[in-house]
């Protein structure tokens, strides 16, 4: 069920140029958190109305609840800036996230692509496949060029690094570690840029590999009532009867073949 | 103390009603609250056939408010009379339809769809910004809107709200001019025509390019345009624009609301409705006011 909770703030740190790990303390969200879901996170500031909609990077039992974001703007730079002991307001945990039951059905390799801001969701979606008899967890993070996560990455699964300046790992992104570094997979889960996702998506289809995408679009509500955040789908969608499905509602996870993009 | 006002008719329990477009259904937001704590849910805009709206980005945040322009995508009236009215029909709340088309005879359609359907009253959205076809086009000539009102009075069974557009030049000509038409109660406002540019691109940060102003930016014009809608015409007011609290509805009911409408505000609060009840009450408690009706239109004009 979604809460709004004031979460406090356990620690905050800058873990690349621009890229900030916040550990909050919840009530209930990260308790009931699965992997590919978000939280709304509010402003301080009446004047910033809309919550940011970002990832769960990692969500703990014991209510611990790991963002990692990218100051993107004002929003994002006023959370950049709090310290342990200060509050703030989350509503969460919203979205569906991935199905891990039928993922873990496949007891194959899974390969992660996390390309961006959106490796952080990839470390909560291995840890939890980790934990399948007979899964394989493999991870390629594509970043532009300062690494983050990858210690914690790579304790989830065998991780796999590219590069746009090919500082480090393959020079490219993620699809162009697959093809460089002969990683195969028969699942494949993605959250990233959507030019990333459109290509992986081409891939998953060429070779009928099962894959399941998480998408991104400027959000209202968050909630799934005020229809700004919709994505194309193959379907006629449940809600409005058209072709648009809502990436906080009926996402932001979406199976590769239910979606245009 | 009493809370309750009456719309052409129609008593609510309390001056709070959901602006439409903000609310969907209600649905989504019946997962944080009881809806029957509003005095009435205004639904999302429902055309004749569905809808899909506008290309992405459809919302941009600005200073105290957003821009919007969604494009009423909707799923016709259909679903929405087997769907959305059984849901709302669960809840101690009126049920207040808004209407959307692209013609007259598609505004007539719905409303005579809905003729049998159990709900209190219909909202014509004569004001939407984002639309090529129909919405504002209708509310901003006084003649047209005029026009309107009367196809539709002649169609409907359920008493009409008019909800007007603040993009004029002479609210209270328009208000006039719902009620010339047959408006049993006019609503307003609804958003402003606004724009906003991505420097970083160079280009229009939403995809429809102009877009709706919503939010507290809006409020202090909401309220002049109430407060001059109120004194041009006989009929109820509901005013909305910026209202996120009980004292923001305490001003609209001074400037001359029956009821008020909380739209924005639920995207940053998705408690906000029922707060803004709960501060009226407040308000009333804290100022000894034993019936909401003593505020309306009250503001000391000496």
């Amino acid at each position: 069920m979604k809460v709004r909770e004031y979460a406090s703030v356990i620690e905050q740190k800058e873990i690349a140029a621009g890229i900030f790990s916040l550990w909050l303390q919840t009530e209930q969200i990260a308790g009931e958190a699965v992997p590919g879901q978000f939280v709304s996170v509010y402003s301080g500031d009446a004047s910033r109305m809309l919550p940011r909609p970002i990832s769960i990077c990692e969500a703990e039992p014991d209510g611990r609840l790991r963002l990692v974001y990218r100051v993107a703007g004002k929003g994002t730079e006023e959370f950049s800036r709090l310290r342990a002991g200060e509050t703030l307001e989350i509503l969460g945990p919203l979205g569906n996230g991935y199905p891990l039951d039928a993922m873990l059905e496949k007891q194959g390799r899974v390969l992660l692509l996390g390309g961006g801001i959106g490796i952080p969701p990839m470390l909560q979606l291995a840890r939890a496949l980790q934990a399948g008899d007979g899964t394989e967890v493999q991870i390629v993070a594509g970043y532009r060029d300062e690494l983050f996560l990858t210690e914690e990455l790579a304790a989830a699964g065998k991780l796999f690094i590219a590069t746009e300046d090919g500082s480090a790992g393959t020079k490219g992104n993620v699809l162009d570690a697959m093809r460089e570094q002969g990683i195969a997979a028969d699942v494949l889960c993605a959250c990233g840029p959507k030019p990333m996702l459109r290509a992986v998506k081409a891939y998953a289809e060429e070779n009928d590999i099962p894959c399941w995408l998480s998408l991104e679009e400027r959000m209202a509500c968050g909630v799934g009532a005020c229809l700004a955040c919709v994505c194309q789908s193959k379907e006629v969608d449940g809600h409005s009867h058209v072709h648009n499905k809502r990436v906080c509602k009926d996402g932001p996870v979406f199976r590769s073949t239910e979606v245009e993009l | 103390m009493n809370t309750k006002v009456t719309l052409a008719g129609v008593e609510l329990k309390n001056p709070v009603m959901t602006a439409s477009g903000t609310f969907g259904s209600g649905a989504e937001y019946s997962e944080f609250y009881d809806l029957s704590a509003l005095g009435a849910v205004v639904t999302k805009g429902v055309a004749n056939v569905p809808w899909p709206g506008n290309a992405t980005p459809r919302v941009m945040e600005t200073a105290s408010g957003m821009l919007n322009a969604i494009g009423l995508q909707n799923p016709g009236i259909d679903v929405f009379l087997e769907r959305d009215i059984p849901f709302l029909r669960q809840f101690d709340t009126k049920i207040i339809v808004n209407v959307c088309g692209r013609s007259e005879a598609d505004y007539c359609e719905v409303v005579e769809r809905l003729a049998d359907a159990p709900v209190d009253l219909l909202e014509i959205n004569v004001s939407c910004p984002n639309v090529k076809e129909g919405g504002i086009a209708f509310g901003q000539n006084p003649e047209a809107l005029r026009h309107i009102t009367q196809e539709v009075k002649r169609h409907a069974k359920q008493p009409v709200i008019m909800k007007l557009s603040p993009n004029v030049t002479d609210i209270a000509q328009m208000a006039r001019a719902a009620e010339d038409g047959g408006a049993d109660v006019i609503s307003l406002i609804n958003t402003l025509t606004g724009m906003k540019i991505d420097i970083q691109r160079r280009t229009f940060a939403l995809a429809n390019r102009t877009g709706g102003l919503s939010g507290p930016a809006i409020k202090p014009v909401a309220v002049r345009m109430v407060w001059q809608a109120a004194q041009a015409v006989q009929i109820p007011v509901i005013g909305m624009g910026g209202i996120t609290c009980g004292d923001d509805a305490i001003e609209f009911l001074l400037a001359g609301a029956t009821a008020v409408s909380v739209g924005t505000a639920n995207f940053a609060n998705p408690y906000a409705a029922r707060d803004v009840a709960a501060g009226i009450e407040a308000y009333m408690r804290k100022y000894q006011v034993e019936d909401v009706r003593e505020l309306i239109g009250a503001v000391n004009q000496d």
